[in-house]
C-alpha cells in the first residue's frame, strides 16, 4: 500500500477534518482543520494505519499571519515503510493544543522543544518544561520577532547581551524578510 | 575587582528531585545526585540528575541544552549554501556524513537529486562510510575508556587519524571538513585517494580483529554489558530511537536499505540486528557496522566511474548553472556564468516553496532536515531531526533499576554527541 493509499484512508475515516492529500517530490501532506483533533487523528494513523513510528514534530512561525504556528508531524511505518506529514493550524491567541505523548512516547522531547523555542503549549503533556533554554529563561528564541543576534536577560554573560558583531553588516541577510529581496544585504539601505 | 552574585536556582530538575527528597525523607534514605554537564563519561556536556536508592538508580532526569547556539535560527539568516560548515558542528565525529545529509536534503527541495552525475554519488557514499567508521571508533573507543579498557581506546585513535588524514586530503581541513556544495561536492578527489583509501581498508581491518579479541569475549567486558539496560523492539519504537540503536533492540531498519539514496541500490552490504537490545547488543551491531562499511568502501573502489585519476573527465557535480557554481574561467569570459554566479553568491539558490523531509542515515542515527521553503535563497524554517536528541529521550526509561556504575556503560552503548543533540 502506498501512502497515497494510507492517506486517503485516512481522509474517508475524518471527512472534512482532512485536507485532500497533497503531494511534493513524492512526499504525502494532510492538513488538519482543527488541531483539537490532533490526537485522534494521530491515535487512528498508529493503531489502524500501522504509522508505529514518530519521526519528528515541528513548528513553524508564519509571522504576520494568521493562524499563526503550524505544527508539522512526520510518521513512519516500520512495517509498511510509508511517510505521511500531518500539519496543523493555531493561533497565537489560543498557543495551545493536545499532546500526542499519549501516542507516541518519543513526542515527549519533541513537544518540550517547540514549548522552549516557540512557546506552543502541549496540553495534558506530562512534563512540560523548558529543554534547551534554561528554566526561567524569559523569551522563545525561534519566534520570527525574536532578533537574531538575541536579548538581554537576567543572567549577564550567559546569553547574548549585545547584538552579533556581524549582525546589519554589508554580508548578512537580514531576518524576518518576506523574500530573498528584502533579506538580501545589498539592496537594503544602510540604516542609520 | 570581583563581584559576586547570588543567583537563585531555577533549575526545575534540581528543584522537583529536592522536594521528592524532602517527601520520601520519612520514609527511606533517597539520595540526589548531580551527574555532569562536566563528566568523562557524559561525552561533552549532558547532565543527569540521579535519584537513588544505595547504589541503585530509582529516577533519572536528563538535561540537556548545554551545547544550544541555535543553528536552526542561524540557518533562516544565511543561504542554503552558506549553512554547510554549520553542519561540520551538528555531530562533529562525522562532519563529513552530515555534509552528505545537509546536501541532499536541499538537493531533494530542488528535485535535482536524481540529476547528481554518478562519480559524486560515488564519492558522497565513501564520505558517508568513513565518517561512520570514524564515529564508531570514537564511540566505541570512548566506550571501553570508560569501563576501563584504555588500550581499545588508542587503537581505535589510531586508526581514526588515518580517516582524518583521508578527509585532509580531499577538503583540506581534517575536522570541519564543509566538503559538500548544494549539487556537488567542493572538488574532485585527488589522484591518489583511492589508493590511500583502500591501503586504510588493508590496515583497518586488521586493527578491528584486535580489538574485537580485546573485547568480544573478554569477560570483565561481557559481565559489565551484557543484559544491562535492555531496550524492548516496542520500546525502540515508541521512543523513536533510530540508527545502531534501533538496529540493537532487533528491528531491521536502514535508511540506505530502506529509502535508498545516493547509489547505495547498487552496492552490496548487510544490516546487522542485535537479538536482545542490551547494550552488548549495540557494541556488536556497531562492530559488524564498520566492517560492513569497509565493504561498501572497496565496492566503490571498484566501481568508482573514471577511476582514480578520473582521465575520462566523469563530472563530480550538476551543470545547471542556477544551483552550482560555474567554472571559474566561463565566469571571466562569458556573460551568462557572470550573472549566475553573482546571483549564487549573493542571493543563494532559488529555491521552489514547498517543504520537505529527508532523513539520512547517520552514524548515529537518523539525521533528518525538514526544509520549508517560502521561495527564495534562504529557508523560511530548518528543523534539524538530531538523533541524539531522540536516543537520550529514552534514558528516564532504561535508567531505573540499574547501578550507579553502569550508567558510564549505559551511556557509552547510546553513543550521543551533545553537539548534535543541542544543536
Amino acid at each position: 500500500m502506498t501512502a497515497l493509499e494510507l492517506a486517503k484512508k485516512l481522509k474517508v475515516k475524518f471527512g472534512d477534518l482532512l485536507s485532500e492529500p497533497a503531494e511534493f517530490r513524492g512526499e504525502i501532506t494532510l492538513g488538519i482543520a482543527d488541531a483539537e483533533q490532533v490526537a485522534e487523528v494521530c491515535r487512528y494513523a498508529r493503531n489502524d494505519l500501522d504509522f508505529n513510528y514518530l519521526v519528528d514534530i515541528s513548528s513553524v512561525d508564519n509571522y504576520g499571519e494568521d493562524p499563526r504556528w503550524t505544527i508539522v508531524y512526520h510518521l513512519r511505518g516500520l512495517t509498511h515503510g510509508n511517510e505521511l506529514r500531518l500539519k496543523t493550524n493555531v493561533s497565537e491567541e489560543k498557543s495551545e493544543l493536545p499532546t500526542v505523548t499519549t501516542v507516541w512516547k518519543t513526542a515527549n522531547w519533541h513537544e518540550r522543544e517547540i514549548y522552549d523555542m516557540m512557546g506552543i503549549r502541549f496540553r495534558g503533556h506530562p512534563d512540560l518544561r523548558r529543554i534547551l533554554m534554561w528554566e526561567g529563561y524569559p523569551y522563545f528564541p525561534l519566534r520570527k520577532d525574536f532578533p537574531l543576534a538575541g536579548k538581554p536577560s537576567e543572567l549577564p554573560g550567559v546569553a547574548f547581551t549585545k547584538p552579533a558583531p556581524l549582525e546589519g553588516g554589508p554580508f548578512v541577510t537580514a531576518p524576518g524578510g518576506k523574500d530573498a529581496i528584502e533579506r538580501e544585504p545589498r539592496v537594503r539601505t544602510p540604516e542609520g | 575587582m570581583a563581584t559576586v552574585q547570588d543567583i537563585e536556582i531555577r533549575d526545575s530538575a534540581a528543584r522537583a528531585a529536592q522536594a521528592a527528597d524532602e517527601l520520601q525523607d520519612s520514609v527511606g534514605e533517597k539520595m540526589v545526585l548531580n551527574m555532569g554537564p562536566s563528566h568523562p563519561a557524559t561525552h561533552g556536556v549532558l547532565r543527569i540528575v540521579l535519584e537513588l536508592d544505595g547504589e541503585i538508580i530509582t529516577k533519572a532526569d536528563p538535561d540537556v541544552g548545554y551545547l544550544h547556539r541555535g543553528d536552526e535560527k542561524i540557518a533562516e539568516n544565511m543561504t542554503y549554501t552558506q549553512f554547510i560548515p554549520y553542519t561540520d558542528r551538528l555531530d562533529y565525529l562525522a562532519p563529513l556524513a552530515n555534509n552528505v545529509a545537509y546536501a541532499l536534503a536541499v538537493e531533494k527541495l530542488l528535485g535535482i537529486e536524481k540529476d547528481l552525475p554518478p562519480r559524486c554519488q560515488y564519492i558522497r557514499v565513501m564520505c558517508a562510510e568513513l565518517a561512520r567508521i570514524s564515529a564508531h571508533l570514537l564511540g566505541l573507543g570512548a566506550f571501553a575508556m570508560d569501563l576501563g579498557a584504555v588500550t581499545v581506546f588508542l587503537l581505535t585513535f589510531t586508526e581514526r587519524e588515518k580517516i582524518y588524514n583521508l578527509a585532509e586530503a580531499i577538503s583540506g581541513a581534517r575536522l570541519t571538513t564543509s566538503y559538500t556544495r548544494i549539487g556537488g561536492v567542493m572538488r574532485d578527489l585527488p589522484p591518489t585517494w583511492l589508493e590511500q583509501c583502500e591501503q586504510f581498508c588493508d590496515e583497518f581491518i586488521p586493527a578491528l580483529n584486535e580489538v574485537e579479541v580485546l573485547l568480544t569475549r573478554n569477560r570483565i567486558w561481557v559481565d559489565r554489558v551484557r543484559n544491562l539496560a535492555v531496550i524492548s523492539k516496542a520500546d525502540a519504537i515508541d521512543y523513536g530511537l533510530s540508527g545502531p540503536n534501533l538496529r540493537g533492540s532487533g528491528i531491521e531498519w536502514d535508511l540506505r536499505k530502506n529509502q535508498p539514496y545516493l547509489c547505495y541500490p547498487d552496492l552490496e552490504f548487510d544490516i546487522p540486528t542485535g537479538s536482545v537490545g542490551d547494550c552488548y547488543d549495540r557494541y556488536l551491531v556497531r562492530m559488524e557496522e564498520m566492517r560492513q562499511s569497509v565493504r561498501i568502501l572497496r565496492q566503490c573502489i571498484q566501481k568508482i566511474p573514471g577511476g582514480a585519476d578520473n582521465k575520462t573527465r566523469e563530472p563530480v557535480n550538476v551543470t545547471d548553472g542556477k544551483v552550482f557554481l560555474p567554472p571559474k574561467e566561463k565566469v571571466m569570459s562569458k556573460m551568462e556564468e557572470l550573472i549566475h554566479q553573482f546571483i549564487l553568491v549573493t542571493q543563494g539558490m532559488n529555491c521552489p516553496p514547498g517543504e520537505i523531509y529527508f532523513g539520512h542515515e547517520n552514524p548515529k542515527g537518523e539525521l533528518g532536515f525538514y526544509l520549508n521553503s517560502r521561495g527564495g535563497g534562504t529557508p523560511y524554517r530548518m528543523k534539524i531531526r538530531s538523533p541524539s536528541f531522540v536516543n537520550l529521550s529514552i534514558i528516564p526509561k532504561i535508567f531505573p533499576g540499574c547501578l550507579i556504575s553502569d550508567t558510564v556503560a549505559i551511556l557509552g552503548s547510546l553513543d550521543f554527541v551533545m553537539g548534535e543533540c543541542d544543536r
